[in-house]
């Protein structure tokens, strides 16, 4: 079976939705958003906690509420929206391959949006010592059990981690009926605003920072996790689950398969400013871009390259259908910097910048004869969205390279 | 007078559902003898058969002459044989056992020589070019390799499971969480005392594995083996890894230091392990971080191009190794005692060779109650190798629940109703693939759990959640 359609869009998240909208807004005729779950609206249909929408429906929404909302709007626009459909491979062209109920089928788009986000990584990517029971989970496995299947998969679990996500965790459990025993944390200091760990104290879970961790306990289930606390001593945490919480990845697994040029420090695939890929058909939105931002971020994104794309499909003609190739300079981050989106930049444009850790200094963009072309002073905490607004360069900026360093105070 | 309802006293009692004990349930079914398997875990393949490389032998580098030699080689031959009626993959793969170094180069024609004596007589050496020829990806400093040829890869789970349910559809009864506690003898009938209640068997073969000498000690009193715990660390990556290797890579074997394989899998994953390490704790299979670093190290010393590769599952298996190398394979037929025993790492291939051996020494003394089954009914197993069709592709399945590894609601339902269904979560792990992948559940783990609620016998969700 074959189709064709004018966009296919690979996963029907925030950034997915909201491209999908903003699409049929300027006009373009078939929009497809193919979504491997059989319901759209990705990661917020299992957060069941606000603040979901401000920025995109003006009110405050829970994350399922916000889920439904994006796949509502979507439909009212004119999306089609596949559920139970997997792309397992963009071809040159535009041609998605797909896995479907029905089998195998192809479908061909003028444009592709891959917009697949991301996840956390996995006890084993982090490869965290010892044994293997059940009860090891990441922070979306223990929200699908609550607010998909209705179920507490532990009662009193260990949360690693302390990104905002690990805050997600807690309070997941805390409203449900499950009493974590520990807010773990490998580094030294927590991996956001201090004064969001306030609120773990405030519901008396300790918090644990520089632990090591030395072993998952447990035959069959999980009965304890073992670590070295930041003051020499070896401790055993006795609890019935562990949550992995934070450290995402790019779900770039589709990516990868269609031979995208990927970023080694974003691991998501690299993108000039206006979204395209290596693959000049293919533009890339969201989270697997840039682990990890807000719903609200990657739906505003989705929109700006939903723009990018209409104008370039409006401009063809019958005649000319060669979509446009990457454009611009490269910017390389220096030490200390994660991570830069996009990876290539022309015009005036904004960079999200992610710093290994707390990032004190300043931020500088250089050409490739080392003129300072912008500077920022930075204070950020760990894992921070940072944004770096560059102008309009000139053309000796763009002839070479551009390098993006972090000058640390210290 | 009334009767008094006691189970029926079986031929064999069968201590242990690992692969050798399920290959043994095969064997003795398929030969006409009442068989009941006991297991002390919730399902089958929960010790040393759980965690291992995958490979299927030819016993290119055995001992010349030995019992474990003309196991794997008999069971190679049976394995090609049922795998097409049963539907069990194979990934003809090859193996190069390559050589790094001067001292290693050096040791390749030995192994030629014993490969050719032990009539694996397609073996050969092949020099630089023809090394990096057949695998561009390996790093530049190999210096040359014995070629196997007849070395693949197969799935390690789906394999014994065949040979349970057959010798289940055969009459076998397997009874799980019945940890052997003590046995009797009474008269000719061993009265076996079982955390399952008590079973009665003429015989019984000790396929225990890791527990295989303690099993011994409450049969004979005495155990004539000691084992010794060796375990084994493994590193699986992300499928994007295989495309780098097609050839298993085998170490050319060294008295100082243990070398790593790396191998594809049937599930189209790059694996490279094991570790060896002693170890005291039967019941431990933990992963550590410095085996795991050196493992990757040397993943990416041998194939550069794993560097920063993603990795999908680290695990460890224990195996049952003991003070000698060879098999601890024994018969007291007065007794009524047989002993497959200190199965350690090859037992994945030979395991069909060991159950027709020990059915031999078995059938010097008893007969079996019918005698062999004539056109017996062959299980057919569903196919998870990546390289072959999977159920996803095609139609009509109820939509996919894992997608790190294709896995339909269709495929998980059906591993629930199979005839001999997952005990736990590892089990329908083993059965389906489902939460294997690259996001470990991220995804699929709730739904997988309520998809099996009651339908285990170890739930995935903890007692008393309502």
């Amino acid at each position: 079976m074959s189709d064709t359609c004018d966009v296919a869009i690979v996963g029907g998240g925030p950034a997915g939705l909201s491209a999908a909208v903003e699409l049929k807004r300027q006009g373009v005729a078939r929009v497809v958003v193919l979504e491997r779950f059989g319901r759209a609206g990705g990661i917020p249909r299992h957060c069941g906690h606000p603040p979901f929408g401000m920025r995109e429906f003006r009110r405050v929404l829970s994350g399922p509420a916000y889920a439904r909302r994006l796949v509502a709007t979507a439909e009212e626009a004119g999306v089609e929206i596949r559920t139970d459909h997997t792309v397992t491979a963009v071809r040159s062209g535009g041609v998605l391959e797909l896995a479907t109920t029905q089998g195998a089928m192809t479908l061909t788009a003028r444009r592709v949006l891959i917009a697949t986000g991301n996840r956390e990584r996995t006890r084993a990517q982090r490869l965290a010592p010892g044994l293997r029971p059940v009860g090891v989970m990441n922070t979306a496995a223990l929200q699908s059990f609550v607010y998909e299947e209705g179920r507490k998969p532990f009662l009193r679990p260990v949360i690693v981690g302390s990104e905002m996500v690990a805050l997600s965790a807690l309070l997941t459990c805390m409203r449900h009926g499950m009493r974590p025993v520990a807010l773990v944390e490998t580094r030294e200091r927590v991996q956001t605003r201090r004064l969001f760990m306030a609120l773990a104290a405030l519901l008396r879970v300790p918090v644990l920072t520089g632990a090591e961790l030395l072993s998952i306990e447990g035959r069959t289930r999980v009965e304890g996790l073992r670590l070295r606390r930041n003051d020499g001593t070896e401790t055993m945490l006795a609890c019935d689950g562990i949550v992995f919480s934070g450290r995402f990845t790019p779900e770039a697994t589709v990516a990868r398969a269609s031979g995208l040029a990927l970023d080694a420090g974003s691991l998501g695939p690299e993108i000039d400013a206006g979204g395209r890929s290596s693959d000049p058909h293919v533009f890339v939105a969201g989270n697997v871009l840039h682990p990890v931002e807000t719903a609200g971020v990657c739906w505003a994104e989705g929109r700006r390259v939903a723009g990018v794309i209409a104008r370039e499909l409006a401009a063809e003609t019958g005649e000319t259908t060669e979509p446009a190739s990457r454009a611009g300079a490269a910017v390389r981050p220096g030490e200390g910097l994660r991570y830069v989106v996009p990876q290539r930049i022309s015009g005036a444009t904004e960079l999200n910048i992610r710093a290994e850790g707390a990032a004190r200094g300043r931020l500088v963009l250089r050409d490739a004869t080392g003129r300072e072309l912008v500077v920022k002073t930075l204070r950020a905490y760990p894992e921070q969205p940072i944004r770096l607004r560059v102008p309009a360069l000139d053309a000796a900026a763009l002839s070479g390279d551009l390098h993006l360093g972090l000058e640390r105070d210290d | 007078m009334h009767l008094v309802h006691t189970s029926p006293e079986a031929d064999v009692a069968i201590i242990g559902a690992g692969v050798v004990g399920c290959a043994m349930a095969r064997r003795f079914a398929l030969e006409g003898a009442t068989v009941v398997v006991l297991e002390a875990a919730t399902d089958i393949l929960s010790g040393a058969s759980k965690a291992n490389s995958a490979i299927l032998h030819t016993g290119f580098d055995a001992p010349t002459g030995s019992l474990e030699l003309a196991c794997m080689q008999a069971a190679y031959a049976e394995y090609m044989d049922i795998r097409a009626a049963m539907n069990l993959p194979v990934l003809e793969t090859g193996a190069m056992v390559a050589a790094w170094s001067d001292e290693e180069e050096a040791r390749l024609p030995t192994l030629l020589a014993q490969a050719q004596e032990n009539g694996v007589t397609d073996t050969r050496l092949l020099g630089r070019a023809e090394v990096l020829a057949r695998e561009p990806a390996l790093a530049a400093h190999v210096r040359g390799a014995l070629l196997v040829p007849r070395e693949y890869v197969i799935d390690p789970w789906s394999a014994p499971l065949a040979y349970a349910t057959q010798a289940q559809m055969l009459g076998a009864r397997f009874l799980f969480n019945a940890a052997l506690k003590g046995a009797r003898r009474d008269g000719a009938t061993w009265v076996l005392d079982t955390a399952a209640g008590e079973v009665k068997a003429t015989t019984v073969v000790n396929c225990a594995g890791l527990y295989g000498d303690h099993v011994e000690t409450m049969f004979t009193g005495k155990p004539s083996f000691e084992i010794r715990p060796r375990k084994g660390q493994f590193v699986v990556y992300d499928k994007a890894a295989s495309e780098h290797l097609r050839t298993i890579l085998l170490p050319v074997p060294n008295d100082r230091t243990k070398g790593v394989v790396l191998t594809r899998t049937i599930f189209g994953n790059l694996l490279v392990g094991p570790t060896a390490e002693e170890q005291e704790a039967r019941d431990r299979p933990d992963v550590t971080r410095p085996e795991l670093d050196m493992l990757m190290d040397k993943a990416v010393e041998l194939v550069p191009a794993l560097r920063d590769m993603p990795v999908t599952a680290v695990y460890a298996g224990l195996r049952p190794a003991t003070e000698r190398k060879e098999y601890r394979v024994h018969a007291d037929a007065d007794l009524g005692y047989y002993c497959a025993g200190g199965i350690r790492s090859t037992g994945l291939t030979a395991a069909l060779g060991i159950a027709s051996h020990v059915f031999a020494l078995w059938g010097r003394a008893h007969q079996a109650v019918r005698g062999a089954v004539n056109a017996p009914p062959q299980p057919v197993m569903p196919n998870l190798a990546e390289h072959l069709p999977r159920d996803y592709q095609t139609p009509g399945h109820d939509g996919i629940v894992c997608h790190c590894e294709m896995v339909t609601a269709r495929e998980i339902r059906a591993a629930l109703d199979s005839p001999l269904p997952p005990g736990d979560f590892g089990g329908l792990r083993r059965r389906t693939r489902c939460a294997m992948g690259r996001c470990q559940g991220f995804n699929c783990l709730a739904r997988v759990a309520t998809l099996s609620e009651g339908k285990l016998r170890a739930d995935i969700l903890p007692e008393g959640d309502a």
